[in-house]
């Protein structure tokens, strides 16, 4: 029998550049959310820590090699890049891998661009390397994480993949106009 | 305007769905009297000053919230999450260490007219 | 003219433009104004209701006269000010309100009829008779009437909004200003300095001050040169501050494209930034008023500061021949200014006696001017002197200083008052009125410009101290330190012709002691009865003015007068700006199913549903509308198969211990009972005990559910869960995530479906296996999925789930393979007419102001246990004979065709609302039984099933005769979806 055809959230839609920021799509990842039970969750941490990982706190998140651990919300972690081992019956457990377009947004003007869009205070001070926010890109519900100095991770719903990619293709090429004025 | 969520920090107000009243969240019991539950649902106060209602953290962490706020100068005294709020006689307090002070807004002592 | 060797202007960079469609040429730093000035244009534009002639009055964001339209077709902006508007190759202007040239206008008659259009005239005139107000007098005067228009047309130009944050926000970047920003950022501060200006400096570009032994505007670039280099300050240039809200943001209005010529089609025109400052220091200088004499408004009659303005910054000369009029020294400078550039000062008139000025001119101390004469330009001012002899002096200028009113108007956007200062005849500010805002320099009514670097220095060190940085030291440089010394004096008294204050819209000073006469005496009702202040400039002109003679004339001192409420924007902000980024996507975001695409390329239209797009149906060649594809889609699913993407549907997983228990408080019905592998459908109340929500919820394992919402009500239902969890059982072990997206869901029902799901599936079903309401995992083409047994269509039906990345590829082969089983894809049309002929509601039925008991499920509100809205559904009114109830409708004369929407009444009845007895929700053409059908709601409707209604449709005029019946149309015993 025939299988199925991946697509991937972004299919047709990226990458897009401008001159000095690139937003691209991240390859597919394994994603469970991860919510520890009443009274588990040194259980949850222990379990994550086997994995390198750890419990993230509110805002921040936890990598080891390609596997990472993203606070996502009250009482709710996403594990990213692994399998949820050792888990099962200690938290509540999702599968959210295709819930999510992911995206990586990077370049001197990054930080602009999501200015454009994002009523966060993202100054490096406020938002350093690793921090995790639940944040609204534009009218989109997103999970933005701050990779490095000039580069971002942004994960908004899949069914917004498209708008996601427009508001933030424009908020680029309108930093790339300002810069050649 | 901003709002400090307990978990996720100073947010614009932008993510947040306001919901009204704190009473809201006094639930009376199933069997309580017509009255208390028309109370419940349609009855409100509207002070000029300090009053606490309840936000929702919808573009965020998906929190409910209770904000302290004064609505005669609009400043936002408090906020802290709705699960910290514990049922005592008569009036409602919070756990200690789930109270977020709003960090000295712009102003708070400051600006010239100090308190 | 310019005069060789003054200004800032780069005279080496020459640029062409069009103004009233001549061209012209300036420099590289003009602004429109600055450079039509120069090139000798006097006229910008015409008054609002008497089309007088008006010229440049200032030199900043607060001119009121020369407004101007910029641009063409749907591009034009009107109302743009000349002294803001830099020049570009490129740019076209238009002078405003003026027909059909600037030169000759027609409407100026309205000018002879002067003595009929006082203040109030449109209220008292047009109130009779009261249907002519909307038909043919407001008609009439928008056309008159009304400064520059707008295209009408929608402008596809970009515009952009932005967030900023930082430790420290300059409002202004003029001496104070500049010292504030300087003091902040040396010691470590994040500084944000905005000016409206093209050029930071403020006043020092406009002023001969020097700073520190140096010219102010070469003191002020090595400011900017310093700070421009330091990583924790940014300069934003072409940035008016124009709000103070709460918890110190700021709204900012940044002119990005608008003095770029041929600017690439992705740089916004402007940008509104929302600024969060932890602090902010307003330096935003201070206006210079006029002071109100007969015919003060010809174009030629400026403040004494723009005319040396002009002179200082751009090198032109308003006049030949100028006549400075003051109350105060700051007219003096003008005079000062000029004759060292060799302007000729025809006279200097001060109403001060014990003036003391020496100079090369005229000086009339203790005299007024009375009087002007030009038409289109000022030729001749007429003074008295303090014996009032009257002469003329030949002038094409008259620079006129009546004192400085600080702009303020940021510190009061929190509703504070200023307070009156006589010693220097202005308001100021109290300190505090905007939390967290400090303000300095003229805006805090110090003029010398030695008081603004020292205020903006120690507002720096304020802040410094506030926040917690260690000052670094800045020296406070040496500057012009002169004292206030000024008259308070608002008009010139005893006027033989109209002495102006509001020169946008045409206010008087008659006009204003007619509203304290007719007892419009407060400022605020002076203010909306004469419309002074509600121009463009909003009063920056000529409010004080006004009410210190609204003070007078009412016997009330100008302090117990008190000011109008100062609101944003402080300078007009154009509502394309504000809405930057709402357009299109940016209003709404879409959300797309995984079968989008497929279903765009099969030619359906696409509806929206929520945020989602989903399709109305699949058209085939040889079908001509909607509702053939739609037939044939219905019939495809009663006899054969169809394919639908539900994957809209709202799904929430719930799982913990407590999971069953908390979906038995948020549902009516229970479901802790439910068994893994089984399927149950549930009505969701509000505490008002009115019908949130339904659908249906899965057991998928021990303590593990999952719920579907409708796919409008998915963000509610996600927030209400949520809510009652963390408020009422935060104790009980459960948790909830959304898994919306996650999957992709298609219903697959009709007779055949089961063999179309036996043909992907890895391991077939049949009934008995995976009977109806049943749910579990299969395996389907190599992959997981989720198979659910239920049915919105009445039809035996499945609805199956796949990782959304494989939803495109399974919607594609389910379609194909129900089309080769004679049936295929079906839309929301078909989905709506399934559901009307099986009686299931949506929220057209479910709308928030029916109960369980309306809609006929009563019996789902369980009596063994609690839930949310069961105390309230109980209350009396909420059910019995008086509520009206779900029905079915079907007209007797079954061609007759049904509207939602349609009002319900007695047969015999007059069609009238009291005696309106329902509605219609829902309507359809049922190709299953040859029959419009609709459901609705009836009063005690159960009870007259089987009589007649008159349905109405008042808005569509049609009148049915219909028959009430059960909502439930077709296959009551629900056979079909069970087989
Ligand atoms: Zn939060």
């Amino acid at each position: 029998m025939a299988s199925l055809i991946e697509t991937t959230a972004c299919e047709g839609l990226l990458p897009v550049a401008t001159q000095d920021v690139t937003l691209g799509e991240l390859p597919f990842a394994c994603i469970t959310s991860v919510a520890p039970f009443d009274g588990r969750q040194d259980a949850v941490a222990a379990a994550l820590k086997a994995m390198g990982l750890g419990w993230p706190g509110p805002g921040q998140s936890v990598r080891a090699g390609d596997a990472a651990c993203f606070w996502a919300g009250r009482d709710q972690a996403f594990l990213i890049g692994a399998a949820p081992e050792g888990l099962a019956g200690i938290a509540a457990l999702t599968d959210q891998s295709d819930g999510w377009a992911r995206m990586h947004l990077e370049g001197p003007g990054a930080e602009a661009v999501l200015a454009r869009l994002i009523a966060l205070d993202l100054r490096p001070a406020a938002f350093p390397e690793g921090a995790v926010a639940r944040t609204g890109l534009g009218h989109m519900m997103a999970v933005l994480l701050r990779e490095g100095p000039q580069s971002f991770q942004i994960m908004v719903f899949r069914s917004m993949a498209g708008t996601a990619v427009h508001n933030l293709h424009q908020a680029m090429r309108a930093i790339a106009a300002r810069a050649a004025v | 305007m901003r709002l400090t969520c307990p978990l996720c920090g100073d947010r614009d107000r932008r993510e947040f769905h306001y919901y009204g009243a704190e009473v809201y969240a006094d639930r009376p019991d199933a069997g309580a009297a017509l009255d208390a539950w028309d109370d419940y649902l349609h009855l409100r106060d509207n002070p000029a000053g300090e009053t606490r209602d309840l936000w929702y953290h919808e573009i965020g962490c998906s929190a409910w919230i209770v904000v302290t706020r004064d609505t005669v100068s609009h400043r936002i005294l408090q906020t802290a999450l709705l699960t910290a709020r514990q049922r005592q006689v008569g009036k409602f307090v919070y756990q200690e260490g789930d109270l977020r002070e709003v960090p000295a807004k712009p102003g708070a002592a400051t600006g010239g007219e100090r308190p | 003219m310019r005069i060789a060797g003054k200004g800032l202007v780069d005279g080496s960079a020459t640029i062409g433009f069009r103004f009233d469609g001549r061209d012209y040429t300036g420099f590289a730093g003009d602004t429109l104004a600055s450079a039509l000035l120069a090139s000798g244009v006097r006229l910008f534009g015409r008054s609002f209701k008497y089309h007088r002639p008006r010229g440049v009055m200032t030199t900043g964001a607060e001119e009121p006269n020369a407004l101007v339209t910029v641009g063409r077709g749907a591009r034009a902006v009107p109302n743009v000010r000349a002294t803001v508007q830099e020049i570009h190759g490129g740019l076209e202007a238009r002078g405003q309100n003026a027909w059909p040239s600037l030169g000759l206008d027609l409407m100026a008659v309205n000018d002879l009829f002067a003595p009929f259009f006082g203040a109030g005239f449109y209220y008292k005139t047009f109130m009779w008779p009261r249907a002519f107000w909307e038909r043919l007098y407001e008609p009439l005067i928008r056309r008159a009437a009304g400064l520059g228009a707008l295209s009408g047309r929608s402008n596809d130009e970009a515009y952009e909004k932005a967030w900023a944050f930082c430790d420290l926000l300059v409002i202004g970047a003029g001496p104070a200003g500049l010292m504030a920003a300087l003091g902040a950022a040396r010691a470590g501060a994040e500084v944000i300095l905005a000016d409206e200006d093209s050029r930071m400096g403020g006043r020092l570009l406009l002023e001969s001050h020097e700073v520190a032994g140096r010219a102010g505007a070469d003191w002020a670039g090595a400011v900017l040169a310093e700070l421009g280099a330091m990583a924790n300050v940014r300069l934003m240039t072409r940035t008016t501050v124009t709000g103070a809200y709460d918890g110190g943001t700021y709204g900012a209005l940044e002119r990005v494209g608008l003095h770029v010529a041929n600017p690439s089609e992705d740089l916004p025109r402007e940008c509104f930034w929302r600024i969060v400052a932890r602090r902010a220091v307003l330096a935003g200088g201070a206006h210079e008023r006029q002071i109100a004499f007969a015919n003060n408004d010809r174009p030629g009659i400026m403040t004494a500061g723009a005319v040396r303005g002009y002179l200082n910054r751009w090198g032109v000369a308003a006049g030949r021949s100028v006549t400075v009029f003051a109350n105060n020294d700051d007219g003096h400078r003008t005079a000062r200014d000029l004759v060292a550039a060799g302007v000729r000062i025809a006279a200097l008139v001060d109403v001060r006696e014990d003036v003391a000025m020496a100079g090369d001119f005229p000086v009339h101390a203790g005299a007024r001017v009375i009087d002007t004469v030009g038409r289109q330009s000022l030729r001749e001012v007429v003074i008295a002197d303090r014996e009032g002899r009257v002469s003329r002096i030949a002038s094409d200028c008259l620079a006129v200083s009546g004192g400085w009113n600080p702009a303020l108007h940021l510190a009061c956007h929190m509703n504070g008052r200023p307070v009156w200062r006589e010693d220097i005849a202005a308001f100021v500010p109290k300190p505090g009125m905007v939390p967290g805002m400090r303000v300095a320099g003229a805006a805090n009514g110090a003029f010398s410009t030695q008081a603004c670097l020292a205020e903006g220095l120690a507002a720096a060190a304020a802040v410094l101290d506030d926040l917690g940085f260690k000052a670094a030291p800045v020296d406070l440089p040496e500057a012009e330190d002169g004292a206030v010394r000024i008259r308070a004096y608002w008009e010139v008294p005893g006027a033989t012709h109209r002495a102006w204050l509001d020169f946008a819209n045409d206010v008087t000073t008659k006009d204003v002691r007619l509203a304290a006469q007719e007892n419009f005496a407060s400022v605020e009702h002076m203010k909306r009865y004469t419309t002074l202040g509600m121009a463009p400039d909003q009063g920056k002109n000529s409010s004080v003015t006004a009410l210190a003679i609204l003070a007078e004339t009412t016997g009330r001192g100008i302090a117990e007068t008190g000011t109008t409420t100062f609101r944003p924007p402080y300078v007009p902000v154009s509502i394309a700006a504000l809405g930057a980024g709402g357009q299109g996507r940016g209003f709404a975001p879409k959300r797309l199913t995984t079968s989008d695409r497929a279903a765009r390329e099969r030619g359906a239209p696409m509806i929206e549903a929520g945020l989602w797009y989903r399709p109305s149906y699949f058209p085939r060649p040889g079908e001509a509308t909607w509702r053939e594809a739609c037939d044939r889609e219905v019939a495809m699913v009663r006899d054969r198969v169809g394919v639908c993407d539900v994957s809209t549907l709202g799904k929430i997983d719930i799982q913990g211990p407590d999971a069953g228990r908390f979906l038995d408080l948020v549902y009516s019905n229970t479901f802790s009972t439910l068994k893994p592998g089984r399927v149950r459908y549930g009505l969701m109340l509000r505490e008002d005990g009115m019908v949130m929500d339904d659908g249906t919820t899965a057991c998928l394992g021990p303590g593990h559910y999952l719920m579907t919402t409708t796919t409008a009500a998915a963000g509610q239902v996600m927030r209400h869960l949520d809510f009652v969890q963390q408020a009422h059982c935060h104790d009980w072990d459960l948790r909830m995530i959304s898994v919306t997206e996650a999957w992709a869901q298609f219903a697959v029902a009709g007779p055949l479906a089961r063999d179309l799901l036996n043909s992907v599936l890895a391991e077939p079903i049949d009934g008995a296996a995976f009977p109806f309401l049943a749910c579990g995992e299969v395996r389907l083409m190599g992959v997981a999925a989720r198979l659910f047994r239920i049915s919105f269509s009445g039809e035996l039906g499945f609805e199956v789930a796949v990782p959304a990345r494989y939803g495109a590829a399974l919607w594609r082969d389910l379609v194909a393979r129900a089309e080769s089983l004679g049936g295929g894809a079906y839309g929301m049309e078909a989905l709506n007419v399934l559901r009307i002929e099986k009686g299931f509601v949506t929220h057209a039925e479910i709308h928030g102001r029916v109960t369980a008991f309306d809609i006929g499920l009563q019996a789902m509100v369980s009596g063994k246990k609690d839930c949310i809205g069961k105390a309230a559904s109980t209350r009396p009114g909420l059910s019995g004979p008086e509520r009206e109830q779900l029905v079915g409708l079907r007209p007797v004369a079954a061609d007759r065709a049904i509207a939602a929407g349609a009002h319900l009444f007695d047969e015999a009845a007059e069609a009238v609302s009291a005696n309106d007895r329902g509605y219609v929700t829902s309507a359809c053409w049922s190709p299953t039984l040859g029959s419009h059908l609709a459901l609705g709601f009836l009063r005690d409707g159960r009870a007259r099933i089987g009589t007649r209604v008159r349905l109405v449709d008042h808005l569509r005029k049609a009148e049915v005769l219909c028959e009430v019946t059960d909502p439930v149309f077709f296959d009551p015993e629900g056979g079909r979806a069970r087989g």
